[in-house]
C-alpha cells in the first residue's frame, strides 16, 4: 500500500499506486465500450430508434440487462418477457449497492449518483483496492470511464452498425480476465475464499436450470460465510 | 420498441440501485451482517467470472474464453497489473479462436 501523505492527497497523481488504478479503470472502460458498440447494433436491430438507444445506456446503464431485454425483443419476445429477464439481472446491482454504501462518502445527492454506477465493473474495482481512499477513486474513474466509453460506443454502434466483432479480439475473456486480476487479493483471506468458491459453484450448478441472472442473483448465498465466527487471518 | 419499455426498465433498474446504495445501505447494521455483506463482491464477481468463462445461456461450455482466463489466472498470480492480466487473456482467447 502506498503511503498516504497531506502531498499525495492534494496531488493525487504523485500516487504511483493510483496512477496504477487509474491506467487499469480506463482499459477496462475501453473494452466496455468496444462492447457497446456491439449494443448499439443489437438494440436497432431489435427495432429501437438510436435516440431510444441511447436512451437506454443512457439511463438503464447495466450492461447484462441491456443485451438481455433487447435480445428477447429481437427474437419475437414480447415486452413483459424482455422486462423480466432484464430485471432479474438488474437487481443484482441493488446487492452491490449494499456493499458499497459503507464505503462511499458523500451527500444524499452524489450517493445518488453513485447508484447509478453501482455495476459489476465498479463494485470489482473498488473491493480489489487495499483501503478506503483508494476504493473510492477506483469506483468514480471507473464508473466514469465506463459510463463515457459504453454510451460513446452505443452511439457508434447505432449510427454506422456492425464493424467490430469484439470476439474475434477476445474481448468476451477481458471482463472475466479482469474480474480474476480484481478477486485475486481478496481471494488471500480465508472468508472471501470460501464466499467466493460457494457463489461460483451454486452459479454453474444453477445455470442449467433456472432462468438468465438467476444464478448470480442466487450466488449471493456465498455472503453466508461471514455468518462463521471470525476467526480468519 | 415503445418508450414506454424504455423508461420503465430505466426506472426499474435504478430502483435496485437506489434501494440497496441509498435506502437500505445507509444504515448501521449488526456485525454479522457487516461481515456477510463484505463478501458480496467476492461472492458475486465470482460467480459472474464464472458465467462470462463457461455460460452460454443456460448451457454451459468449455471453448476459447477458458483458455484466456487460466492465462489470466497465471498472470494474476504472478502478480501481473490488472491491464497485463486483461490484454493477456483476451489475447491468448483471441489466438486459440484463431487457430481452431
Amino acid at each position: 500500500m502506498s503511503e498516504v501523505t497531506p502531498a499525495t492527497r492534494l496531488r493525487p497523481w504523485h500516487d504511483e499506486q493510483l496512477r496504477q488504478v487509474i491506467a487499469a479503470c480506463v482499459t477496462l472502460g475501453f473494452a466496455v465500450g468496444v462492447y457497446g458498440i456491439s449494443f448499439g447494433v443489437a438494440s436497432i436491430g431489435a427495432g429501437a430508434t438510436i435516440a431510444q438507444t441511447c436512451a437506454i445506456s443512457l439511463l438503464v446503464f447495466t450492461g447484462a440487462s441491456q443485451f438481455s431485454a433487447v435480445g428477447v425483443l429481437a427474437n419475437g419476445g414480447s415486452p413483459l418477457a424482455a422486462f423480466g429477464g432484464a430485471a432479474v439481472l438488474a437487481a443484482r446491482n441493488g446487492v452491490y449497492g449494499f456493499a458499497m454504501a459503507s464505503r462511499l462518502d458523500g451527500s444524499l445527492a452524489r450517493r445518488m449518483l453513485a447508484a447509478q454506477l453501482t455495476i459489476d465493473e465498479t463494485t470489482a474495482m473498488a473491493a480489489a483496492q487495499d483501503d478506503r481512499r483508494h476504493a473510492q477513486w477506483a469506483f468514480w474513474i471507473t464508473g466514469a470511464s465506463v459510463y463515457v466509453f459504453w454510451n460513446v460506443g452505443t452511439l457508434v454502434g447505432a449510427l454506422i452498425g456492425s464493424a467490430i466483432d469484439p470476439e474475434t479480439f477476445g474481448l468476451d475473456a477481458a471482463f472475466p480476465a479482469a474480474f480474476v486480476a480484481m478477486l485475486w487479493p481478496l481471494l488471500a483471506e480465508r472468508r472471501h475464499l470460501r464466499a467466493a468458491a460457494v457463489g461460483a459453484v451454486v452459479c454453474l450448478v444453477l445455470t442449467p436450470f433456472t432462468p438468465v441472472g438467476v444464478p448470480i442473483l442466487a450466488a449471493t448465498a456465498g455472503i453466508a460465510m461471514g455468518l462463521r465466527d471470525g476467526g480468519d487471518e | 420498441m415503445s418508450w414506454t419499455f424504455v423508461l420503465v426498465l430505466a426506472g426499474t433498474a435504478y430502483a435496485f440501485k437506489f434501494l440497496g446504495l441509498v435506502v437500505v445501505g445507509g444504515r448501521t447494521l449488526p456485525a454479522a451482517v457487516d461481515r456477510c455483506l463484505a463478501l458480496i463482491p467476492s461472492a458475486l464477481i465470482a460467480a459472474i467470472t464464472v458465467a462470462n468463462t463457461f455460460g452460454n445461456g443456460q448451457a454451459l461450455q468449455i471453448d476459447a474464453r477458458a483458455a484466456g482466463v487460466a492465462v489470466s489466472v497465471v498472470a494474476a498470480w504472478r502478480r501481473l497489473p490488472l491491464i497485463v492480466v486483461i490484454v493477456l487473456g483476451a489475447a491468448a482467447t483471441a489466438l486459440v479462436r484463431a487457430v481452431s
